[in-house]
């Protein structure tokens, strides 16, 4: 039943679908995303403990760490489901994710895939893309929305570079695993963010769609920003050119993959010598 | 745009009984063994009142996830603007002949009229009271419960509470809305006799046409894109804030729209059963609507018509026939739909290969 999704026919120039500007983005200084000194507790747990995490404009960040180090916290952080006790977050030098509810955070242009992946299954694939898609998201514009020729027209594209055109009209509850996690992708890049928050993408897929999925990331790069939450070390090495180690809700090593990994911090960590 | 035949059927079902009635009742001769009581004619209009109710039911809860069980409120307080409207209209024709003050408030040694009963006598007031009243409080609660994210189990308990409140205060003398007795004895409409066969024949047109329209309304939001929202919203809530939708809003949205076609449906009712008091804010009244959506098959919009006229039409039946029963046989209905037919009646006539 499972299918590996369908290699891209041809390569999309993604840039269509990058970089709407945020007006207020300041980007001046390079950086696109800036925690710090956060603290998330629960019930005197500290999930975070003075993080402080900076994401250049334009690269590809793979945040690794144990259960329990505080990625998917950090995640929640940035996009305003968690409040944090302390700290400061923003995006680019001037947005204060702190003040954002979630929607206003998602339209300023950071983008989320969930752990599990989440796409809406009574609705089918190109419906899936066309409530993504970067417009007025309001009420009433909703109510009247009709697609223009030149948004179908990106659907398409969309479709064919998730390698789901084949499926467009098939509910997307109907989808295998790895092709809904190919949808929440697509997804995310019909929103057009400035930064892609990913979180577990290749969970759960097999070593062609990993190797599709690392491509499709490392290509996303430089016209976004993307950080990626992985567990999967081989795919990580694969696509990163920075890696921080996250532990006990705070940064333990940052760097090159070579680097960290032969971070003695790190090494202790993993491996509990 | 998807075919909907379901809802094509309804709208010719409707068509059709509008002429049959009018044929039927009004151009037979009472003597014809083929005419239709003008009794027949009010029961039914009744239905369809109850089945704009479940539509509005539907709408909400098969379609956004929100499980009122208050939506009764709503039907009652549209239902007593109609009827604030109709006690206007008696003037001085009631028992004690007063000539603003209706019966009640002069038995209650009321000497002049209320604040919130003024505008009352004019029509297009009240009319305006039909969808205003409604809507203003589920835009205040919806906004509290939404803003809060109260969902769930929790929601459905709050709107039992909101209706079980209401229920309460329109049982006081001192609220001004006739108490346990409520507003009744109406007389005319538009200076004519609201028991005239014609005249129950027009509430039964109206409130065909009204049924018609809201169907219509409703079909057009579930296929707009914002249907499509609200439904991703039923399915993962925090995926579609996450896409930048503010969830909320879109919930009050069709929260307030759900009302007020609950308000219109109440204010039609209340002409052709003649009363209106404190007890349609009844609790039980509001589980009840969500049980004839459930029966017909929720998230159709026709099946909620069609569950709505089903359980009331055996309603009337059992409770003729055997009164005692009635209840009991309610609650098995419920127990085996759900058991038997999760999608609903409306599921036994869908071909099979259509999805659900």
């Amino acid at each position: 039943m499972r299918q590996p999704p369908r290699v891209p026919v041809r390569r999309v120039d993604l840039m269509q679908y990058g970089a709407v500007a945020t007006p207020a983005l300041n980007l001046s200084h390079g950086g696109i995303l800036y925690l710090d000194k956060v603290t998330v507790s629960f019930d005197g747990f500290k999930a975070l403990d003075g993080l402080s995490f900076y994401v250049d404009d334009g690269e590809l960040r793979c945040v690794i760490g144990p259960n329990g180090a505080g990625k998917t916290t950090m995640m929640d952080v940035i996009t305003g489901k968690t409040r944090p006790d302390k700290g400061t977050v923003s995006f680019g030098r001037t947005i204060d994710l702190l003040r954002l509810s979630e929607p206003e955070i998602a339209q300023a242009g950071i983008g989320r895939k969930f752990q599990k992946p989440t796409v809406f299954e009574q609705h089918t694939v190109f419906e899936n893309l066309e409530l993504a898609m970067h417009t007025n998201k309001s009420v009433w514009p909703s109510l009247l929305a009709k697609l223009t020729g030149e948004q179908r027209d990106r659907i398409d594209e969309l479709l064919l570079t998730i390698g789901l055109a084949a499926q467009r009209h098939l509910r997307a509850g109907l989808l295998a695993h790895g092709q809904k996690q190919w949808l929440e992708i697509g997804m995310l890049l019909m929103q057009r963010p400035r930064l892609l928050l990913v979180d577990e993408p290749v969970a759960g897929m097999s070593g062609l769609e990993t190797e599709l999925t690392a491509q499709l990331l490392s290509s996303l790069a430089g016209k976004h920003t993307v950080v990626v939450v992985e567990h999967d070390m081989e795919f990580v090495r694969s696509i990163a050119r920075k890696v921080t180690v996250l532990h006990e809700g705070r940064v333990l090593a940052e760097g090159s993959m070579d680097k960290v990994q032969n971070d003695p911090n790190v090494i202790e960590v993993y491996l509990g010598a | 745009m998807q075919r909907d035949r379901g809802g094509t059927a309804v709208l010719i079902l409707l068509a059709i009984g509008i002429l049959l009635v009018l044929i039927l009742n009004l151009a037979l001769p009472e003597s014809s063994a083929l005419h239709l009581s003008t009794y027949t004619v009010t029961l039914w209009g009744k239905y369809l009142c109850y089945a704009l109710l479940a539509l509005a039911v539907d709408l909400i809860w098969g379609y956004c996830g929100i499980m009122s069980l208050g939506h009764g409120a709503f039907f009652a307080l549209g239902g007593y603007a109609m009827g604030m409207y109709l006690m206007r209209q008696i003037g001085d024709r009631g028992v004690y002949g007063h000539s603003v003050l209706p019966d009640f408030m002069v038995f209650l040694n009321w000497k002049e009229l209320p604040w919130y009963w003024y505008g009352f006598d004019q029509f297009w007031f009240a009319m305006a009271m039909v969808v205003l009243v409604p809507g203003t409080l589920a835009l205040v609660f919806g906004w509290l419960a939404f803003r809060s994210r109260v969902t769930g189990v929790y929601l459905a308990i709050i709107t039992q509470a909101m209706t079980y409140a209401l229920m309460l205060a329109f049982f006081r003398n001192d609220m001004g809305f006739g108490g346990n007795n409520g507003l009744t004895d109406f007389k005319d409409i538009f200076g004519i006799n609201l028991q005239a066969d014609s005249t129950r024949v027009a509430f039964f047109i109206a409130s065909a046409l009204a049924l018609g329209l809201g169907y219509v309304t409703c079909r057009y939001v579930v296929n707009s894109k914002l249907g499509r929202v609200v439904v991703a919203i039923r399915d993962a809530e925090d995926r579609t804030r996450f896409l930048g939708y503010k969830v909320d809003r879109y919930k009050l949205w069709l929260f307030v729209l759900s009302a007020v076609l609950a308000g219109i449906a109440g204010a039609l009712y209340v002409p052709q059963v003649g009363i209106i008091n404190p007890s349609e804010f009844s609790p039980l009244n509001s589980i009840e609507i969500v049980i004839w959506v459930a029966v017909g098959g929720r998230g159709t919009l026709y099946g909620a018509i069609v569950g709505a006229i089903l359980v009331n039409y055996a309603k009337t039946f059992f409770t003729t026939a055997l009164p005692e029963v009635w209840l009991f046989a309610l609650g098995a209905l419920f127990v085996l739909v759900t058991l038997f037919l999760p999608q609903g009646v409306v599921a036994l006539f869908r071909r099979k290969q259509e999805p659900a």
